[in-house]
């Protein structure tokens, strides 16, 4: 049933809203470091880029994944010191692997709304300190009475939507792998990388067998690690550079929990949420609009999933792009220049560092390696997460 | 102030120290180790209690919806697109179609199964279209498995069910 998610809403803002710092710490499986010192390390390094002391910072956004992982209850109010989030405003937003995005969008809420001029957006995830396996703690996602007695693994949602979505469009997993392919070999470009290599579709299509389709370099990683995003109002900004980046466009969707009830082969939540942040920003052609993407990337095929369901091709023909090099860091459409999930890592909210972080080093040309060859005025990031039905979209430009 | 200059790399630098869960295991890393032994029990609520019940006694139970005219199943107390209770109940077939599936290595901790088996999302007949459960396959090659093939459940023995979703073992291959 088709639903329209946006009717009614006003995008009415009291200011304008631009980024103008980041910072993300090493993606590893295992970092020594706690989660509030890993925190600190990415705020100093967004404070840094700024040019903005912590007094600055008038409200703190934090974006944590669930407490199984970490062992410990209200984990925000454990992280605030290292989110530099007491005797100031400070919340925790989580809507799982989408709060890599959400953050961001509850920052711009914070300063659109005239709230406050300076906010500081912190991500954290601290997922090896639940071992041997993080997949441990993910049992806890599935319903008690129709999932959990069947012993489910998490992959299976994954492996049975891959599958799904490979039927219907009649996509090969060859076609699949070269997103892997290609994000692990852009993320050899990316300081805090965790799994970059250089691979080819032969070796994920050979690697072990997790839950079919799925093989293990399908998969990202699990990854500890952190993020930080200064998001501040327009008269702010104006002193701090010359060149910042404009939040032009939010938007949000969730489909039902009722999962096994969804056609798995097309991200309707995607598109929602895309359609939102489009009408927000004016954009009616993305394809044409949007220079450079970070859709989510967790498995390959999601690539592929969301770019369908964000709008850049038609349902089934994400691959064709793929396979044609258009999504390369030198082709038309650049998608996930910082290698993405698949090779710097996905400490889940932290994602943030290679999606809302990436698009803002893109735009301010910043990026290093990692920068894109054509020239960019507008990008998009998208986070997806909960029981893989929410997805949250941003989009910035560098002009106005 | 430091920003404005496109010299400027990011990340600035990375940081972070990396360890293995060997130097977990050999104590090289300081560490404070807890294993939290915490129980649950979950009530199943109206609508999941039928469904359950139902499963005990050999039947699968849908509800209908005359807002949207949806059979759905698993069940639900209120129509979640008309935002009104239910109609009614419905009793289902125990066939199905597979419309997607998987061949599973791993158990739920993510170590190895001693041999795959095949989990699918199983549209029910007689309910609407795209309304499935997930369960597992058995009776067949793991390979031999395709979108579209049309199943059957195999039940527990009426003495072994206990109101849960394992009351019925797997589905199997409807033969004709």
């Amino acid at each position: 049933m088709e639903v329209e998610v946006i009717k009614g809403l006003k995008f009415q803002k009291k200011q304008d809203v631009a980024i103008v710092g980041a910072g993300m710490t090493s993606f590893k499986r295992r970092l020594n470091e706690t989660g509030r010192e890993l925190n600190y390390y990415a705020v100093r390094q967004a404070l840094e880029e700024a040019g903005l002391t912590i007094d600055d910072v008038e409200i703190v956004v934090l974006g944590s994944a669930p407490d199984a992982f970490d062992g410990v209850h209200m984990k925000e109010e454990y992280l605030s010191d290292g989110a530099g989030g007491f005797d100031r405003p400070y919340m925790r937003y989580f809507v799982g692997g989408g709060t890599a995005v959400f953050a961001p969008i509850a920052g711009y809420f914070h300063v659109a709304s005239g709230l406050a001029d300076v906010c500081l957006v912190v991500c954290e995830e601290k997922m090896s300190s639940c071992h041997p396996h993080p997949q441990s703690a993910f049992k806890y996602i599935w319903d008690f009475f129709l999932d959990r007695p069947l012993k489910p693994n998490l992959i299976w949602i994954f492996a049975l939507e891959m599958r799904r979505y490979m039927h219907v469009n009649n996509v090969k997993h060859e076609d699949i792998a070269l997103v892997s392919v290609k994000n692990k070999a852009n993320a050899l470009d990316h300081p805090c990388s965790h799994v970059a290599e250089k691979i080819t579709v032969e070796d994920v299509l050979n690697s072990e067998p997790m839950a079919l389709p799925v093989r293990r370099l399908d998969v990202s990683p699990p990854s500890d690690g952190a993020a930080a995003l200064v998001m501040v109002a327009a008269h702010k900004a104006r002193h701090l550079t010359d060149e910042p980046v404009w939040v032009t466009g939010v938007g949000w969707s969730l489909d039902t929990t009722w999962w096994t009830n969804r056609d798995l082969y097309y991200p309707r939540y995607a598109a929602e949420s895309a359609k939102m942040a489009y009408k927000m920003a004016h954009i009616t052609d993305p394809r044409k609009q949007i220079d450079v993407v970070e859709p989510y990337d967790p498995f390959d095929y999601k690539e592929l999933h969301h770019l369908e369901g964000l709008g850049f091709a038609k349902k089934g023909e994400a691959p064709i792009l793929t396979k044609e090099g258009v999504t390369q860091r030198d082709g038309d459409l650049p998608v996930c220049p910082s290698g993405g999930l698949l090779g710097v890592g996905n400490p889940i909210s932290a994602a943030m560092g290679v999606k809302a972080c990436e698009i803002y080093w893109q735009l301010s040309y910043r990026a290093g390696k990692r920068q894109v060859a054509k020239e960019v005025s507008t990008g998009l990031c998208q986070a997806w997460g909960d029981l893989m039905q929410i997805s949250t979209v941003m989009i910035m430009s560098n002009k106005r | 102030m430091a920003v404005g200059k496109r010299k400027i790399e990011c990340p600035l630098y990375a940081e972070g120290t990396a360890v293995s869960e060997e130097d977990i295991k050999t104590r090289k890393v300081t560490h404070y180790e807890d294993h939290p032994d915490i129980r649950y029990s979950w009530t199943a609520g109206q609508a999941i209690s039928r469904f359950l019940n139902g499963l005990k006694e050999g039947k699968i139970l849908g509800v209908k919806c005359d807002g949207c005219k949806r059979i759905m199943v698993p069940p639900r107390m209120f129509c979640e697109l008309c935002y009104k209770p239910i109609d009614g109940w419905v009793e289902l077939k125990d066939t199905g179609t597979i419309l997607t599936y998987s061949i599973s290595y791993i158990d739920p901790d993510a170590r190895p199964l001693p041999k795959p088996i095949v989990v699918a999302l199983i549209q029910i007949d007689g309910a609407s279209q795209n309304m499935a459960i997930m369960h597992l396959i058995g009776e067949i090659e793991p390979e031999k498995v395709y979108v579209g093939m049309r199943v059957k459940a195999v039940w527990k023995p009426e003495n072994e069910r206990e109101g849960s979703v394992t009351d019925i073992k797997y589905w199997k291959p409807l033969e004709g």
